[in-house]
C-alpha cells in the first residue's frame, strides 16, 4: 500500500473526525493536552445532531472554561463564580421548553458553589450539569481545589494535600445523587475516543431526559490538567488513570427507570 | 379634620387588627388613612403598639411621638404612652391589669372595661371590637356601616358569619365606656 | 379594566404590583422586614394567572443569579430584600450591572452595619447610590415614599431598567414596607412575548450567537466599555431625575429628605411654619440620578439647608455637592432603626438655623 502523504490524510474522504459545527473557529486558550476542548466538541456534536442550536442556553463559569462562548456557537450566559446553576434556573423556569446546561469546573461547583450545585440538584431543576473535575484550579495557577487528591500536589497544597488539616477531596457526584432531585448521575472521561463517544451518549441522555422532564442531569468528566499538574499531556493521562479513576471510578452513579 | 391615634397593648389582644380596622373603616368613608405598627419580635406575645392617622388631607408623617387619642391596653403601654397624648387630647384604656391609673389632668379620660365584659359574655375575641365601639362612641369619626363595610372588605370570605357577632360587640363597646 | 381601591402594606403592594406590571419572574429569600413580598407573591400563586414564576432560593446568592439568568433571557425579572441580604446580593448586582441587564431590585432597608436591627433605617443611601458592588457603576435608585408609590415604582423602575439596560432599585425602609395605606393599583397587564435582540433566547439561523457576559480581559476594550456605562448615566442623569416640591417658592430653609425622612419633613415642614419659621422640602424621588441642578437652583434663594436622613449622613454628601458650597448645608439623623419625630426635626432646624 502507497503511503499516505499529508495532503491525502486532510481529504475530506479520508477525515476519520471532523469538527462540529458548532464550533467556531475561535482558537482556543486552552492548554496543549487539556480536556476541555474534546468536552467542548463532544457536546457541540449531541447540540448539532440533535437539533438544539436554536433551542440551547448554556451558562459558563468562571475557571479556564469561562471564554467557552467564544468556542461553540450558541447562545451563552456567563455567570459569576459558583452561581451558574442559580443562573441556569431561572432560564429554565421562564423559558421551559429550552435546551438548558451549565460547565462547571471543580472550584467552581464543589467550593464556591456548593450551595447552588446541591439546591439545584435538590429542586430537581430540569437542567443539565456538566462537571469538569480535574483536581486542580487551572485558570488560577494551579491551586487545590475541593476535589485535589489527598497528598497531590499544588501551588497551596505544596507538601501535598494534608487531609487531616485540608479536608478529604469531595465526591460531588456521588453527593448529589443521593438527592431525590437529581434523575442521572455519572461519571465519564474524554481521555480516549472510547472515553469521548461514552460522554456523547451520556450528554444525550440527557438531552432525553430533560425533555422528558425528569430531574437534574448531572454528568462529571474526570479530566486531566498538564500545566496545573506540571506533567506532560500523555504523562497526565496516563497519572490520572492511575491516580483519578480509582478514587473518582467512571460509570453511572444513578440511573433514571426507564419509561 | 385629622385623627392621630396609638392603640397599644399585649401582643394577642389584637391591637395591630383593631387598628387595621379603623384604616379600612376610615378608607370607606373616603378619608385618607395610614397603619404603622410596631413590628419584629417584639409583637411575638410582648407588647404590640399601632399609629393609626385617619384624614381629610394627604397624611405627611406616618410616625408621629404625639396623639390625639391613645387606646391602651396593659399597663406597660400606659407608662409608656400616657404622656404622648396631646394636651387635650383623649386617652381610653381598660383598666385590666392597670396598677397605676392615669393622672393627667389636661386631657379626657375615658375607662372601658372591655376584658372583663368580654370575659362575662364568653366573647373573649371580640375584645378589641368592645373598645372600637368605646373609641367610635367619644370619638365619633368612623360609623358603624362603614366599620362593617370595612370588616367585609378585610375578613375572608369564611369570617363573614362573625361580622353581627363584631356589630354587637361595638354597640356594647359603645354602652361601657365610661368617662373618669 | 378600572383601577382597584385596596389597604396594604407597603411589601404587599410591590408584590402585587409586580404581578400586575406583568413581571415574569421574583426570585427571594426571607428576611425582615421585607418578608410579606415573597409570601403575599406565594400565596398569590401567580404561575397560574399570569405565569409569572416565583422561587424561594437557597441565599440571597442564588437569588440575585436567578435574577442574572432570567434578565439575560429578556424577562422582567426581580429580587427583593434588606439591607444585610442586600450586601450578599452586591456580587450578584455588579455583573448585572456590567453586564447591561435590565432588572429590578427592591431593598427594604433596616439599621446597620452587620446584623445591626430590624427597624427602619437609610442607611444603605451609599451603597444604592454609589454603585455597592465592585467596579464603576450605578443603579437607577427610586426612592418611595408611600405606599401607593411602592406600587407605583415597580412598574415605573422596570420601565427605566428596560429603557437603559440598567438594573434599578427601589430604596424602601422597613417603616414604609411595614406600613399600611391606601393603595390604587392598576389593572393587569399581560406579560410581555416580545423577543429582545440582545436576550439569549436560544440562536436562530438569522442571527449571531448572543452573549451576555460582563468580561473582556483587553484592557483597551474594557475602558471603551466603561466609557459607555458612563455616557448611559449621563442621558440618565440628563433625563430621569424626579422629585418633589413643598412650598419652596418662599423656603428660607430648606428640608432636603427622601423616603419615610421626607414624610417626617412634610409634618415637621408644617410645624414649623405655624412657628413663622419659613421651611421649605425638596424630596429627592431619585437618589441616582440626583437632583443636582435644582438644588443648585434653590441654593441661590435659600438660606441653608437641613439633610433629614435616619442615617449618620450620607445622602447629605450629595446636598452639599450639588449646591457646591453656595449655601450652608446641616445634616440631621437618627440611626439604630430609630425614627425621628416632626417635632425634634423642627427642633433641630432651629438649631441649624441660629448656625
Amino acid at each position: 500500500m502507497a503511503e499516505l502523504t499529508f495532503k491525502d490524510i486532510i481529504k475530506p474522504e479520508n477525515l476519520a473526525y471532523t469538527k462540529s459545527k458548532l464550533m467556531t473557529d475561535n482558537v482556543m486558550h486552552y492548554c496543549p493536552g487539556c480536556g476541555h476542548g474534546t468536552a467542548h466538541q463532544v457536546l457541540a456534536e449531541v447540540l448539532e445532531e440533535e437539533n438544539l442550536q436554536s433551542k440551547t442556553i448554556g451558562i459558563t463559569p468562571v475557571g479556564c472554561s469561562v471564554l467557552m462562548y467564544n468556542y461553540i456557537d450558541i447562545d451563552f450566559q456567563e455567570a459569576a463564580h459558583g452561581r451558574a446553576p442559580a443562573l441556569a434556573t431561572a432560564v429554565k423556569r421562564l423559558m421551559p421548553d429550552k435546551f438548558v446546561f451549565t460547565y462547571q469546573g471543580d472550584g467552581d461547583l464543589a467550593a464556591i458553589g456548593t450551595a447552588e450545585t446541591i439546591h439545584t440538584c435538590n429542586r430537581g431543576e430540569n437542567i443539565l450539569i456538566l462537571f469538569i473535575n480535574n483536581g486542580i484550579y487551572g485558570m488560577t495557577g494551579g491551586q487545590m481545589a475541593p476535589t485535589t487528591l489527598e497528598g497531590m500536589k499544588s501551588s497551596t497544597s505544596p507538601y501535598g494535600r494534608n487531609v487531616s488539616t485540608m479536608g478529604s477531596p469531595i465526591k460531588m457526584a456521588n453527593i448529589v445523587a443521593m438527592l431525590p432531585g437529581t434523575c442521572y448521575v455519572t461519571r465519564q472521561s474524554v481521555n480516549t475516543a472510547l472515553g469521548a463517544r461514552k460522554l456523547k451518549r451520556a450528554i444525550k441522555k440527557a438531552v432525553q431526559y430533560q425533555n422528558e422532564k425528569r430531574g437534574t442531569c448531572f454528568i462529571e468528566v474526570v479530566s486531566n490538567c498538564p500545566s496545573g499538574w506540571k506533567m506532560t499531556p500523555v504523562e497526565s493521562n496516563k497519572w490520572m488513570e492511575e491516580n483519578m479513576f480509582p478514587f473518582y471510578p467512571l460509570g453511572d452513579i444513578k440511573v433514571p427507570e426507564e419509561k | 379634620m385629622t385623627e392621630e391615634i396609638i392603640i397599644a397593648g399585649f401582643g394577642g389582644q389584637g391591637v395591630l387588627s383593631m387598628g387595621k380596622i379603623m384604616a379600612y373603616s376610615g378608607m370607606m368613608q373616603d378619608m385618607e388613612v395610614s397603619w404603622m405598627p410596631s413590628y419584629g419580635p417584639e409583637m411575638r406575645g410582648g407588647t404590640a403598639n399601632v399609629n393609626v392617622i385617619l384624614s381629610d388631607e394627604r397624611i405627611s408623617s406616618p410616625i408621629l411621638r404625639s396623639f390625639d387619642t391613645a387606646i391602651i391596653l396593659n399597663q406597660q403601654s400606659m407608662d409608656k404612652f400616657e404622656h404622648s397624648v396631646k394636651p387635650g387630647g383623649t386617652l381610653i384604656y381598660d383598666s385590666n391589669g392597670i396598677t397605676k391609673h392615669p393622672e393627667r389632668k389636661d386631657i379626657t379620660i375615658y375607662r372601658i372595661d372591655a376584658a372583663e365584659e368580654a370575659s362575662k359574655l364568653k366573647m373573649m375575641k371580640m375584645f378589641n371590637m368592645f373598645v372600637m365601639g368605646g373609641f367610635m362612641k367619644v370619638k365619633p369619626i368612623l360609623k358603624t356601616e362603614y366599620v362593617i363595610k370595612g370588616l367585609k372588605k378585610s375578613l375572608p370570605e369564611r369570617y363573614h358569619h362573625l361580622i353581627p357577632m363584631n356589630e354587637d360587640a361595638i354597640k356594647r363597646g359603645m354602652e361601657l365606656i365610661r368617662k373618669v | 379594566m378600572e383601577k382597584e381601591l385596596r389597604l396594604m402594606k407597603g411589601n404587599e403592594a410591590i408584590a402585587e404590583a409586580a404581578i400586575r406590571a406583568g413581571a415574569d419572574g421574583y426570585f427571594g429569600y426571607p428576611i425582615t422586614p421585607q418578608s410579606e413580598i415573597l409570601e403575599y407573591l406565594m400565596e398569590a400563586n401567580p404561575q397560574v394567572t399570569t405565569g409569572m414564576v416565583v422561587l424561594q432560593a437557597e441565599s440571597e446568592v442564588a437569588a440575585i443569579n436567578m435574577v442574572y439568568g432570567g434578565a439575560a433571557c429578556g424577562k422582567k425579572v426581580m429580587t427583593s430584600s434588606s439591607s444585610p441580604g442586600i450586601s450578599l446580593k452586591q456580587e450578584g448586582i455588579t455583573y448585572i450591572a456590567g453586564a447591561e441587564l435590565p432588572c429590578l431590585i427592591v431593598n427594604v432597608v433596616r439599621g446597620g452595619p452587620g446584623l445591626g436591627t430590624i427597624q427602619p433605617a437609610q442607611s444603605d443611601y451609599f451603597q444604592a447610590t454609589k454603585g455597592g458592588g465592585h467596579g464603576d457603576y450605578h443603579l437607577i435608585v427610586l426612592a418611595p415614599s408611600s405606599v401607593q408609590e411602592m406600587a407605583d415604582f415597580v412598574e415605573m423602575a422596570f420601565d427605566l431598567a428596560f429603557k437603559y439596560r440598567n438594573p434599578a432599585m427601589i430604596l424602601s425602609d422597613g417603616a414604609i414596607g411595614q406600613m399600611m395605606e391606601k393603595v390604587w393599583l392598576k389593572p393587569q397587564k399581560k406579560r410581555s412575548e416580545e423577543i429582545l435582540p440582545w436576550a439569549t433566547t436560544g440562536k436562530p439561523a438569522t442571527r449571531e450567537h448572543n452573549i451576555i457576559t460582563s468580561l473582556d480581559l483587553d484592557p483597551e476594550r474594557q475602558e471603551k466599555f466603561n466609557q459607555k456605562l458612563i455616557a448611559k448615566y449621563r442621558e440618565i442623569e440628563e433625563h430621569e431625575v424626579r422629585y418633589e416640591e413643598f412650598m419652596t417658592e418662599d423656603a428660607e430653609y430648606l428640608f432636603v429628605a427622601y423616603g419615610t425622612s421626607s414624610r417626617i419633613c412634610q409634618k415637621a415642614l408644617q410645624l414649623a411654619r405655624a412657628e413663622g419659621i419659613k421651611a421649605g422640602l425638596l424630596r429627592p424621588i431619585t437618589l441616582f440620578p440626583y437632583p443636582k441642578k435644582r438644588l443648585n437652583e434653590l441654593a441661590d434663594t435659600v438660606k441653608g439647608m437641613l439633610a433629614v436622613e435616619m442615617s449618620a449622613g450620607q445622602m447629605v454628601e450629595d446636598v452639599m455637592l450639588s449646591v457646591n458650597g453656595k449655601t450652608r448645608v446641616g445634616h440631621y439623623g437618627r440611626m439604630g432603626g430609630m425614627i425621628p419625630t416632626p417635632e425634634e426635626v423642627v427642633d433641630n432646624l432651629k438649631t441649624f438655623i441660629k448656625g
